[in-house]
């Protein structure tokens, strides 16, 4: 078998598996671990270096780490590690301006237009700014935030959060033209831009054209159409019986937010089961919190109206046969009509680029979107750039974030000359964490405690307007109590193949018995040797060099392990060690593991 | 020793016997030997030999003397009984033990030291009762726990972890053994599971005293070079000469065990030995032979492991001796002390 390289710095990043979730590798044990020290302005500057936005994301991320976190695998219920960043926020030092990058006085010479404010176009600024471009923002409405702010309700997100993170950007001199439209991208490249990245989402609704869909066209709404009225304080109640089609995000949005305006009877209609919706599971307990019925295999058929007025839906009850290649069928046991006054169709949103002419050298599609490559973020149009929703379809916040970064580093290539393809590297730093002979520098126990559940505003409360945030965030208790849950994943186990003298000490210590001494061999057929059978295949195994003694591997499977450092403690001859590896993840004219000089010239501490 | 204990957190994969028990089920505390310690390796072995042998944890009684290996019966099976006796006299509470229940298993565990220095006396004498136990001799050359004085295992022309040569012969207690009638020696290695752990199985299954030599280093005084109870020595000099496999009485016999010529014996309780792998004319049921054997590998410093000798017909110290078959425990009070009257009627007999 082939010795496992420690040195790749992707192969540590893989062990750190809420790290490996994040779009943006955010460092989540690290930020974790100084929320424990007590050092939230440390630990929001560390998020905020990866993520950008960590009060909103806080708030509103859709955690694909949560669920790639180990401790799930181990008692079922992943870290808060979103919940735990809302709470780096909020304790957080008020003002942490001091320590955003400073903003060179004398520019490069360079001008770049981002279109659209959303949260892509507004990473691709912040890591623009610092290295002296000069950046313009073209957004249509009358401010910035894209979703953020139009579509994702105030509820779940204060604007008063919302702003304040945006003005870090913007107050480093982004030029930000609002209720500026793009309506031709050949007139935008005419103004002669070093560079121009797209930034303008998926702004289009999904239609559902069934039968009676016009027949009161004023009682059936399209989900992000509503939401953005709501922002628009254009509309501000709805009768009293909703159906919601849909059971993704936005769908939860527009239910919640139809219990706040006066629905009072308001169904969330799926047509696929539960486990198959696209909205979160935290989502849909929220929905369920408060009072919203969710019905799944219901799949609409037509729209019923009485005299010109919407009166009820139809719906086909449905069961769903899983087909060949994995495609459903589905087999329609019953029709039911539910009654209702207004509909909101919550089921996808589209990009949409009606101003892009077709002839000016961008490439498109047969699915009418532009052709984007998915390192570099490039058009076929040399300096023209695409991220966020608008580059492959609706994402989330993260994604964004993380196409941004990419974008930016690419944009700064594209201006400085250099080929866009070569992508600067990351890196790795591996610290010993040994403070004495069975000591170190993190809290290695296991702490049995079960997830922290959040508090939530009282109900009636909450429900009295769209302003009152739902969730209250964790106090300080709670937050310490779910820290101890992290299993500190970043500290390795590090091994040094030729001090072992095979001695089985960590072996036999490792509760979750992840180690095993065995001959060497083919890798599928070492892989059966495992002291206990693989079960999560995809997860990686590492394997040592010919041991000094027998020749034979030391092999440990990543899967389970909890970083309690007992191998390490054990082990007589420091074999085992335990290392904090600190991926370094290279930004737009930064290499790995470079950060800009702070506004105030204080150095940055971001590190347990 | 580690400041932490081991999360009982363990693997969800880890499969369970058939009483519903995992292996960490099997565990004991904390270990507070010194980390890289064989006796901990061992200490492992018997933790796995016990849930493969799917044993009652409360139907076993560990016991043992003083030194660190003595000190390992707390680290495995902490749900079964224990007895820490004064240094060397294990033997005697084991005997004492057995005799009053029969229906225990008896795991003792003892050291070089408490073995063949002050409770070799102890030991000579239970296995010539031939008390129902195993026995294992956690073998590291030296007093570990009062600091690494040589050991009478120790061999001679060994040197201390100062320097100082040992001019003792040293005592094999598988040589021993074989001497005083045991019916079940063997020797292994603690870095050596694969055969550790089925000589365990097949030493708690041997109906009679089971002697089971273990080298087992010990990191702190006895791991340096000129010792010859180290990891790298043992490792060098150690030779697998006979192979064997326990086999549970229910087990298939599947083409892994029957292959070859190999031979098998039956234990009492139906479960068997097969023997995988003896040198040529080797006989494990040959007293004479197999001290031979053992004497002529001494000469070129070979130290022969695996399960070296066995008595299937040995007859244990309840057989011999003709008590019920009750443990004693469970005989009733009336019957087992039958009072005044009886006492005289034996009185009578002998007048
Ligand atoms: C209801 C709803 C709830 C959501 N909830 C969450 C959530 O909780 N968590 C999460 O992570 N994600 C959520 N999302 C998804 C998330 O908001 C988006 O993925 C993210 O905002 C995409 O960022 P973006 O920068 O690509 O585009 P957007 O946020 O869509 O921003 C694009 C901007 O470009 C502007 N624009 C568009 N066309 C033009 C033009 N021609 N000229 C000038 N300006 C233009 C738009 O006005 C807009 O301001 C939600 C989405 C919806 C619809
Ligand atoms: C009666 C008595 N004499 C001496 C001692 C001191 N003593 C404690 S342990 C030990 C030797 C233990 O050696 P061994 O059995 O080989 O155990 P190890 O620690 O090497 O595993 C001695 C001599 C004692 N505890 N009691
Ligand atoms: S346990 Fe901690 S470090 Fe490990 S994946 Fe979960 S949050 Fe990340
Ligand atoms: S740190 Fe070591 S002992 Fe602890 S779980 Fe991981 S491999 Fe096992
Ligand atoms: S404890 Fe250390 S020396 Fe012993 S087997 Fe493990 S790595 Fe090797
Ligand atoms: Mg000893």
């Amino acid at each position: 078998m082939r010795p496992t390289d420690t040195s790749d710095p992707h192969y540590y990043h893989r062990v750190v598996d809420c790290q490996w979730g994040c779009p943006a590798h955010t460092n989540v044990p690290e930020y974790i671990r100084l929320i424990a020290l007590g050092r939230y302005t440390d630990a929001y500057m560390l998020n905020r270096k990866s993520n950008v936005f960590p009060g909103i994301l806080g708030r509103t991320c859709d955690r694909p780490c949560e669920p790639a976190c180990r401790r799930t695998r181990l008692d079922g219920e992943p870290v808060a590690i979103c919940r735990l960043k809302r709470v780096a926020a909020d304790l957080r030092d008020d003002d942490i301006r001091p320590l955003l990058p400073a903003i060179p006085e004398k520019k490069n010479g360079k001008r770049i237009l981002l279109i659209g404010a959303g949260p892509a176009s507004l990473t691709v600024a912040n890591d623009l700014m610092p290295l002296g471009y000069e950046i313009t923002i073209y957004e249509k409405l009358e401010k910035p935030g894209g979703l953020m702010w139009n579509n994702i309700p105030q509820f779940r997100l204060p604007p008063r959060v919302l702003n304040e993170e945006i003005d870090y950007i913007l107050d480093m001199g982004v030029d930000l033209r609002t209720g500026h439209e793009v309506d031709s991208m050949a007139a935008v490249l005419e103004e002669g831009w070093d560079a121009v990245f797209i930034g303008t989402g998926a702004p289009r609704g999904k239609e559902l054209d069934l039968p009676g869909r016009w027949d009161d066209p004023d009682h059936v709404h399209i989900g992000i159409d509503w939401l953005q009225s709501i922002a628009f304080e254009h509309i501000d109640s709805i009768a009293p019986r909703v159906l919601v089609i849909g059971a993704g995000n936005t769908a939860m949005d527009c239910c919640r937010s139809a219990k706040r305006l006066g629905g009072t009877d308001v169904k969330v209609m799926a047509r696929k089961p539960r486990p198959l919706f696209k909205a979160s599971p935290w989502e849909l307990e929220d929905a369920e919190g408060e009072q919203i019925d969710i019905l799944e295999n219901h799949s609409p058929t037509r729209f019923l109206s009485e005299n010109g007025k919407l009166t009820g839906m139809e719906f086909e009850i449905v069961r769903w046969h899983e087909q060949e290649g994995g495609r459903l069928k589905k087999e329609v046991l019953d029709t039911v009509v539910l009654p209702c006054d207004e509909v909101i169709l919550a089921i996808g949103q589209d990009a949409a680029f009606p101003w892009i002419e077709r002839d000016i050298g961008i490439e498109f599609n047969d699915w009418e979107m532009p052709v984007v490559d998915k390192s570099t973020f490039a058009t076929s149009l040399p300096g023209v750039f695409v991220g966020g929703d608008a580059a492959w379809g609706p994402e989330n916040i993260i994604w964004a974030v993380e196409h941004g970064h990419q974008a930016a580093i690419s944009l700064h290539r594209y201006c400085q000359g250099e080929p866009v393809e070569d992508r600067p590297p990351y890196g790795q730093n591996l610290v010993s964490v040994k403070m004495g002979l069975h000591e170190w520098s993190y809290s290695n126990d296991f702490d049995g405690a079960q997830r922290a559940e959040m508090n939530y505003a009282d109900l009636r409360e909450r429900l009295k307007s769209m302003e009152v945030e739902a969730e209250l965030g964790f106090d300080i208790e709670r937050a310490l109590q779910e820290t101890e849950r992290c299993l500190n994943c970043d500290i390795q186990t590090d091994f040094t193949g030729p001090l072992c003298i095979e001695c089985d000490a960590c072996i036999d210590i490792c509760p979750v018995t992840c180690l095993t001494i065995t001959p060497d061999g083919p890798e599928d057929e070492v892989r059966l040797r495992l002291t206990v059978p693989q079960i999560h295949p995809d997860q990686p195994l590492f394997a040592s060099e010919p041991l000094p003694h027998t020749g034979r591997l030391m092999m440990k499977d990543e899967d389970l392990c909890i970083h309690c450092g007992l191998c390490a403690e054990r082990c007589p001859t420091a074999a085992w060690d335990m290392a904090k590896s600190d991926l370094l993840v290279p930004y737009a004219g930064l290499e790995a593991g470079q950060i800009h000089p702070t506004r105030s010239g204080a150095p940055l501490e971001v590190s347990a | 020793m580690s400041y932490i204990t081991k999360p009982r957190v363990h693997h969800p994969a880890l499969p369970t016997n058939s009483l519903g028990l995992t292996r960490r089920d099997y565990e004991g505390s904390m270990s507070t030997l010194c980390a890289g310690c064989g006796h901990d390796s061992i200490t492992a072995a018997i933790i796995e030999a016990a849930w493969e042998l799917e044993l009652e944890p409360h139907m076993v009684a560990k016991l043992s003397g003083i030194g660190c290996s003595s000190k390992t019966p707390t680290y495995f099976l902490g749900k079964a009984h224990g007895f820490n006796s004064v240094h060397g006299r294990m033997p005697a509470i084991a005997t004492g033990a057995s005799a009053a229940n029969r229906g225990l298993t008896y795991l003792g565990v003892s050291g070089d030291g408490d073995s063949l220095s002050i409770g070799i006396g102890q030991l000579c004498h239970a296995i010539r009762r031939n008390v129902n136990m195993l026995y294992v001799l956690e073998n590291n050359g030296v007093y570990g726990l009062t600091k690494g004085q040589f050991s009478a295992s120790a061999d001679l022309g060994s040197t201390a972890k100062k320097g100082e040569v040992n001019r003792s012969e040293p005592i094999d207690p598988v040589l021993l053994a074989l001497t005083l009638g045991c019916g079940f020696v063997a020797r292994s290695f603690s870095g050596d599971k694969a055969q550790l752990i089925p000589l365990i199985k097949a030493g708690l299954a041997h109906d009679g005293f089971a002697l089971i030599d273990v080298i087992s280093p010990c990191v702190a005084f006895n791991d340096h070079q000129g010792s010859t109870k180290s990891y790298k020595y043992t490792r060098d000099h150690l030779e697998e000469a006979v192979a064997a496999d326990f086999i549970l009485p229910m087990a298939e016999i599947t083409t892994s065990y029957e292959a070859g010529q190999g031979r098998t014996v039956e234990m009492h309780d139906g479960t068997r030995v097969r023997f995988r792998k003896v040198p040529e004319g080797y006989d494990p049921t040959d007293r004479d032979h197999a001290y031979a054997y053992l004497r002529d590998r001494a000469h070129v410093a070979e130290v022969p492991t695996g399960l070296l000798y066995i008595d299937t017909e040995d007859r244990a110290m309840h057989s011999v001796l003709g008590t019920v078959q009750t443990p004693l425990v469970d005989v009733g009070w009336d019957e087992l002390c039958p009072g005044e009257d009886a006492l005289a009627g034996i009185m009578e007999r002998w007048r």
